[in-house]
């Protein structure tokens, strides 16, 4: 508490009041979740046998086999294409062609500008239903697009964040345009981008389930046939479901804040906004050295 | 394409209650997200403690199982049973973004030199004050950027109400595109470019608030 710079030390006034807050917040939160609790058990929702298929073998074997891998399955395929997506037009975006940049700028564009949902039904009506590819890589290709976007983006801004000496000093021993896009930039930007991309795979893992709408398989697709085999039990399913996807995503939460401090070191994360106008004002103030106030 | 624009009143309507949802949505997330916000710099630990369990569990989950507490889950207990369609998604959609908007805002008050705070507390100005007159106004300015990328997102996601039966844009483009199936492509371009035009409008405005923001510094 004393490492904040927006108050003081408390005195003991301040102490009594902070206290004070402190039992009426915790009393409140109890308060509300005895009474959520009370709830659910009037409404007979925390009775045995409304959570029995989760801890029944067969129904938790469809539940990790046919939901949470099929699901992290769609979610790394579209994550592996993004990233090479992501390379081609990121580095696209900073070629010497005017051409090549603006088709790459258009592309990105429109990409990040749609909802990924409006996507991947366009997707699937046009090319994944009846004799198409179906759902799944109807999933699986609006998510590379999406993220694929995202990630050019985030290339974009990892190879413009190497020092600029880098780049000088390759062309100054004559090394080629490509050479020092492959030998200088792209290995010092991968790593400044490495957050980025883990948490990337969040954002891709949570967009799976929009897979619903178009009746793709995965975790929201089993939820359906629970709540469908066991009447009434949407609530328990719904429970079970956010349970799942918040504990993977910790995960991969966990594995970016190390590979930061492992590979990256204190700086910044790199933030891209939403279109080319956030996404250049965001540049423009995002570097902020040295710690601010609120810092957790 | 000629079945789009012969019903264009059609697409009208349901961007429409696109731009109602974002906005009603858009409205809760920014106050929810400012008290939570609020509640994770301040001083008493039990009240961060709720803030960042907040943002933790909700920042994790995907908006589509929001979704399937509110429309479906609730209405199995007996709660928002004769609720309309749009105030259960615009409770769905704000509540998933309110984290989103704390972490902006925060981020905000972190682009705060410590000088402001010091210089502050220095002349003897309480948390609140301190936050009120000091941090907080300077924060909102350099938290407009993150700001407009949580919002363009948040308009993004209301597509997601769609699933559960909203008509909003984007299931009118799917009703349009299951009737019309040889024509997919003009639909889906029509629609993209009405979300286009809403996004970069949330874009422009940051833009311009931004630059009126850092003459007036």
């Amino acid at each position: 508490m004393s490492g904040s710079v927006l108050f003081d030390a408390p005195g003991p006034k301040t102490i009594a009041r902070h206290r004070l807050y402190t039992i009426l917040t915790a009393v409140g939160v109890v308060a509300a979740l005895v009474g959520v609790l009370l709830f659910l058990q009037s409404e007979g929702e925390l009775a045995y046998e409304k959570w029995e298929q989760f801890v029944t073998p067969e129904y938790v074997e469809v539940l990790l086999v046919d939901g949470l891998l099929k699901t992290l399955q769609m979610a790394f395929t579209s994550i592996i294409f993004a990233v090479l997506f992501g390379v081609v037009f990121g580095v696209g975006k900073l070629s010497d062609h005017a051409p090549v940049r603006w088709l790459c700028s258009l592309v990105v564009e429109f990409f990040r500008a749609v909802p990924v949902l409006l996507l991947m039904v366009f997707i699937f009506f046009t090319w994944g239903a009846g004799d198409g590819f179906g759902p799944y890589w109807s999933v699986v290709l609006a998510l590379t697009l999406y993220n694929g976007s995202v990630l050019a983006e985030v290339f974009r801004a990892g190879v413009l964040a190497v020092p600029k000496g880098q780049g000088e000093a390759a062309y100054a021993i004559g090394m080629r345009k490509t050479q020092v896009m492959n030998l200088v930039l792209l290995p010092q930007a991968v790593k400044i981008m490495l957050p980025a991309i883990i948490s990337q795979c969040v954002v891709a893992l949570k967009d799976t389930s929009l897979g619903m709408y178009i009746v793709a398989p995965g975790l929201t697709y089993v939820a359906k046939l629970m709540w469908t085999e066991f009447p009434g039990t949407h609530l328990q399913t719904a429970i079970v479901l956010s349970f799942l996807y918040i504990s993977v995503n910790l995960v991969l939460t966990a594995i970016a804040t190390w590979v930061q401090k492992r590979f990256v070191g204190e700086h910044k994360r790199l933030d891209v906004g939403m279109t080319a106008l956030t996404g250049l004002t965001t540049q423009g103030t995002g570097g902020a050295p040295g710690p601010g106030i609120g810092a957790p | 394409m000629e079945n789009v624009f012969s019903d264009f009143d059609l697409v009208l309507k349901a961007f429409w209650l696109t731009i109602q949802l974002a906005l009603l949505s858009g409205l809760l997330a920014m106050v929810l997200g400012t008290l939570l916000a609020a509640m994770r710099v301040g001083p008493v630990a039990v009240l961060r403690g709720v803030a960042s369990t907040y943002v933790a569990l909700v920042r994790n989950t995907p908006l589509l199982v929001m979704c399937i507490f509110v429309f479906v889950a609730a209405p199995n207990l007996g709660l928002f049973v004769g609720t309309p369609f749009l105030l259960k998604g615009t409770i769905a959609v704000g509540l998933y973004t309110a984290p989103f908007v704390a972490e902006a805002i925060r981020s905000g008050v972190n682009a705060v030199p410590l000088g402001q705070a010091e210089a502050a507390r220095a002349i003897g100005m309480t948390f609140a004050q301190n936050m009120r007159h000091v941090v907080l106004p300077q924060a909102f300015r350099a938290s407009v950027p993150p700001l407009a990328s949580t919002l363009i997102a948040m308009t993004k996601n209301t597509s997601v109400v769609a699933v559960f039966g909203l008509m909003e844009a984007t299931a009118r483009m799917r009703d349009f595109v299951n009737k019309n199936s040889d024509d997919t492509i003009g639909i889906f371009i029509i629609f993209a470019i009405g979300y286009i035009l809403l996004v970069e409008l949330i874009s422009l405005a940051a833009y311009g608030l931004e630059r009126r923001w850092k003459a007036a510094r």
